[in-house]
């Protein structure tokens, strides 16, 4: 499969795609999208890059093994759960800090939510490449 | 539209009922993928189905003003996928790592851990 | 055993241990000498916690008069035990696990004993059972000992299984597990319907670990273990535990005909069989062995009985046993450990070679015939009173009595005499006096018999009357004397000794006649056993072949039938089949979606090739996130649609490995398949026609809908479940997915290992 335009689209189109997943991920909490979505978004750019080159080409693009991604992301999600089990409410609770926030507009939202979306994205991202590299390198 | 998805839900768990009965072990595996999507289907449609009002809440609002989709069963399917997608791909891997080591998919061939000789005790 | 271990030298850190173990039964003994007083003033002491208050399960205990007899032996005897095994096992490589397990046991032990709770008492009775296991089993290397602890282990614990019914039956009955409440309402229990199951099961379980026929087989085949363990299991421990039991139920489930009978004839029973088989033996040890089931047969004989004569027999003789037996297996330990051998015809004369072991061997010896002035001989005298005090039955228990008596004096005398008088076999000329730390625990134990004996009152006012007072349930007052006249016992005791000095004499003719005997009696119980294991094995192996035959389609047809009939019992039972189906209203491009599911479903299982099989099943996963996306779910039918590609790319890209030939199979099998996937199929439909019939009432969606913007800040209501409301379940879920890919990635990633191992080891074998 080593075709010069499927090479030259997917130049083009991977960091469109991971640029894409971002955004899904990010607007996740107010319309259609989210950890899971972005995270085979996010993937999906990276299979891309194994169709068009190899696995070798993808996986250093990807620069650390997709298992240890998918811990860390695993770790990250896990570790989000702390901070509100730390004053009496369950793990797993919510906490919430708007930055710069004005009259109808609360400003740039922070959470430890955001920051469980994120631990999916990234444990989704790495087990789906862990699959894909296991199974192609086969 | 529930009635339609349950009779075509049936449908689907008959196929993959069917296939996986077959010895393949990747005739298997397909009929797998059809019960895991027909068992997302069931949870759909006994959630009730709402026509094209996604659940999402209005800028400016605090609820959403008219009804919308039951959202409890679209994150329990939305992440049933995403597992769905981990055990199919472990299946597979398993019926390649079969394969590489038995060089056959025929489920009835793989007798190694239990065989077939019924006679004697070992 | 093997003795090439022992004889080398111990470890430094050896000492320490076993200093520190000591101290175990040391303080535990200390601490219950101090509660002599206050138990003999108040009847009882309590103490505990709360363990299950829900289930009315308390870990407290109770200490009168029986618990602290019991556990006094325990702990006392167990100092001994500890000092013994360590000259025993001195540089054993396994001591520390010896230690181990010995200290676990003690403290099942001590804990059943001092149990104030039906279940903390079986908690505690299980403990000693599977450290008993263990310390039977220590010498795992001999297959012996194996098979021993194995059938130690099962026959207990199966006797232990029936305990347990017995006891929630009995808590139940009583309406408490406090073992105080329990005891009080005797009279509740034995009127209530359940009086006979409740004792049947108990009785089985005190019976199992007190190796009543015919269940005694475990008991000399435990001989397996090392003497220590041997000397303190079969003396004051384990064995009892069954007779502690019955002792400890006496004032609920005693009085009764059904209890007097059963303890009576299984008791007389056990101390007969076990009497004649114990003259049969010419290993020392398993002599002794023998002799401990005439024990405990003689003590549930007696248990038998409320008469309060009966029972201080049966406790004094509790005590008796404890001291001579401990002694006596030390001392067969000692001439085995020294001289190489236990069997009674290769050995002699040693009596000037182990001149202490021998004083040792001479007391505990003449405490078990019973000749005054040791204890051995006030506790036959009181069990000929006693056995002459039972109303009902008197000559059955006394000629029991007399008979397994003498042949104890037998057995007595020729364990002490053989090995040490006589002519000494030239082999044993090497043979030299064991150290201090053998030789002390059975030269205490005898002495405590012969100091005992002379000062009876100091058992009979301490430790005797108060364990009767408790097992009768009423103060009784028991006086222990050396010298009652000429009486009835005195006649009987002197009968005893002139039968047991005949038997001893024409011991080698009795043997012969015995064994000779024996080989008419083609079934023994403990051939029975291996039989009834056998039979297990060869059922297990037969019913495991039925059900798991290997044939992965046969699997999946019970699974699937089984969904199709579970599905279809609960459809006919919760009021049949749905009404008024009406036909569906759909616009034309939901009908699209449908059908193209449809078609796709059908395709794939069509098609031969391949790779249409695949794109078949992505044309069905287009058509399902279509039908996801009108009906509101964009969030799932991108997901789906991710999903389907990624999987498709995935699978038809290591595809052209794999062959889908289309296994060989009849017209009926495949007919059959087709009805059992239809079945399936029909039931799942109707399962989902019939739940959507129910009325739609959901108070979750209302409280998402609601709490989604104000707690969690979110528009998605899909999303803020996913990450706020429910995380801890998205979690668990990703971490799902994380395992299957890193155990995919195992599965696949050892091709490259498996490689070069076979390069390897083609190099290595050309």
């Amino acid at each position: 499969m080593k075709s010069i335009v499927l090479q030259g689209t997917t130049r083009l189109l991977v960091p469109l795609l991971l640029l894409f997943s971002v955004y899904m991920l990010l607007r996740g909490h107010n319309l259609p999208g989210g950890g899971f979505i972005a995270g085979l978004i996010a993937a999906a750019a990276f299979i891309l890059c194994a169709l068009a080159w190899d696995i070798r080409t993808a996986r250093a693009a990807l620069r650390i093994s997709p298992a240890r991604l998918a811990a860390g992301g695993a770790l990250l999600a896990a570790l989000s759960g702390v901070p509100g089990a730390l004053w009496g409410n369950p793990p797993f609770t919510g906490l919430w800090l708007f930055i710069g926030g004005g009259a109808g507009d609360k400003g740039l939202p922070l959470s430890t939510v955001l920051l469980f979306d994120v631990g999916i994205y990234l444990a989704v991202l790495g087990a789906v490449l862990t699959l894909f590299f296991a199974l192609e390198e086969d | 539209m529930e009635t339609a998805l349950a009779v075509l839900v049936g449908i689907m768990v008959a196929t993959g009922v069917y296939l996986m009965l077959t010895a393949n072990l990747l005739r298997y595996l397909f009929g797998l993928i059809l019960l895991s999507n027909a068992a997302n289907l069931a949870i759909f449609a006994t959630g009730r189905l709402t026509r094209a009002v996604p659940p999402l809440v209005p800028e400016g609002l605090q609820a959403p003003a008219e009804p919308v989709a039951n959202a409890l069963p679209q994150a329990m399917i939305l992440t049933a996928i995403v597992i769905g997608f981990g055990l199919l791909a472990f299946t597979l891997a398993l019926v390649v790592r079969c394969y590489r080591e038995l060089g056959t998919l025929d489920a009835n061939a793989m007798r190694l851990s239990e065989p077939p000789a019924a006679d004697e005790e070992h | 055993m093997t003795h090439s271990e022992v004889h080398s030298v111990g470890r430094r850190g050896d000492t320490v241990l076993q200093l520190m173990v000591l101290a175990v039964p040391v303080a535990v003994t200390v601490w219950l000498l101090t509660l002599l007083g206050p138990v003999r003033a108040q009847g009882a002491l309590r103490f505990g916690i709360e363990w299950v208050p829900s289930l009315g399960v308390a870990l407290d205990f109770l200490v009168d008069g029986l618990s602290l007899l019991f556990a006094l032996l325990v702990g006392g005897i167990g100092i001994f035990v500890t000092v013994y095994a360590a000259g025993y096992l001195r540089g054993h490589p396994l001591l520390r696990r010896f230690y181990l397990y010995l200290l676990l046991f003690m403290l099942g032990m001590l804990g059943l004993v001092l149990a104030g709770n039906l279940i903390t008492l079986f908690v505690f009775w299980e403990i000693t059972t599977l450290a008993s296991y263990l310390l039977i089993g220590f010498d795992h290397a001999s297959a012996t000992a194996r098979r021993s602890a194995l059938q130690a282990l099962l026959v207990t614990a199966l006797g232990g299984l029936a305990l347990l019914v017995g006891l929630v039956l009995l808590g139940m009955v009583a309406s408490s597990f406090d073992l105080a409440a329990v005891l009080a309402r005797g009279e509740q229990v034995r009127q209530h319907a359940l009086y006979t199951p409740i004792f049947l099961l108990i009785i089985i379980g005190a019976f199992a670990k007190s190796a009543q026929v015919p269940l005694h087989f475990w008991l000399p085949n435990a001989m397996a273990a090392p003497t220590p363990v041997s000397a303190y299991l079969h003396s004051a421990t384990m064995v009892k535990a069954g007779i502690y039991l019955i002792a400890r139920l006496h004032p609920v489930l005693a009085s009764t005909d059904l209890w007097m009978w059963t303890l009576t004839l299984v008791g007389a029973a056990t101390a007969v069989i076990a009497a004649v088989l114990a003259l049969r033996q010419t290993d020392l040890k398993l002599a002794l062995a023998y002799t401990t089931l005439v024990a405990l047969g003689t003590l549930t004989m007696f248990l038998g009985s409320d008469d309060s004569v009966a029972v201080a027999a049966a406790i004094t003789f509790v005590l008796v046993h404890s001291f001579y037996k401990a002694a006596l297996f030390m001392v067969v330990g000692i001439v085995d450990h020294q001289a190489g051998t236990r069997e009674i015809n290769a050995l002699g004369g040693l009596a000037g070679r182990l001149p202490v072991t021998f004083v040792a061997a001479l007391a505990a010896g003449l405490s078990m015939a019973g000749f005054p002035p040791f204890l051995g001989f006030i506790g036959k005298e009181l069990k000929y009173e006693g056995a002459l005090a039972i109303a009902t039955e008197p000559v059955l228990v006394a000629g029991a009595a007399v008979f397994a008596n003498a042949l104890m004096v037998a057995v007595a005398a020729t364990v002490v005499l053989k090995p040490f008088v006589g002519s000494r076999p030239p082999a044993l000329t090497a043979t030299r006096e064991a150290s201090v730390s053998l030789w002390l625990g059975p030269l205490l134990l005898a002495a405590l018999g012969l100091t005992f004996g002379l000062a009876p009152g100091l058992l009979a006012d301490t430790l005797v009357q108060p364990a009767v007072t408790a097992i009768l349930g009423r103060p009784e007052t028991v006086k222990l004397k050396l010298w009652h006249g000429v009486n009835v016992p005195l006649l009987l005791s002197v009968l005893t000794l002139a039968l047991g000095v005949a038997v001893f004499v024409w011991q080698r003719r009795m043997r012969d006649l015995l064994s000779r005997a024996a080989r008419w009696l083609p079934l023994s119980a403990d051939r029975l056993w291996d039989g009834a294991l056998a039979a297990l094995r060869r059922g297990a192996y037969l019913h495991t072949r039925w059900l798991q035959h290997g044939v992965l389609k046969g699997y999946l047809a019970v699974v699937f039938a089984a969904v199709a009939a579970g599905l279809l019992w609960v459809l006919v039972h919760s009021g049949g089949l749905p009404e008024q189906l009406g036909w569906p209203r759909l616009t034309v491009k939901e009908w699209a979606a449908l059908a193209l599911v449809l078609a796709g479903t059908l395709a794939a299982v069509g098609c031969r090739a391949p790779l249409t099989a695949i794109c078949s099943l992505g044309a069905m996963g287009v058509g399902i996130a279509l039908i996801y996306l009108f009906f509101g779910a964009p969030d799932v039918a991108i997901t789906q649609l991710l999903v389907e590609t990624l999987f498709l790319v995935l699978v038809a890209m290591i595809l052209h490995r794999l062959p889908l030939a289309n296994a060989v199979r009849g017209p009926r099998v495949r007919l059959g398949h087709a009805l059992l996937a239809s079945a399936v199929g029909i039931a799942v439909s109707l399962a989902i026609l019939l739940v959507l019939q129910q009325p739609f009432g959901s108070p979750t969606k209302n409280y998402f809908e609601l709490a989604a913007v104000p707690e969690a800040f979110g528009r998605n209501i899909v999303n803020v479940i996913l990450v706020d409301f429910r995380a801890l379940d998205t979690f668990g879920e990703v971490v799902v997915v994380l395992i299957a890919a890193v155990g995919a990635a195992a599965l696949l990633g050892s091709r490259r290992r498996a490689l070069s191992a076979r390069a390897q080891g083609t190099r290595r074998n050309p």
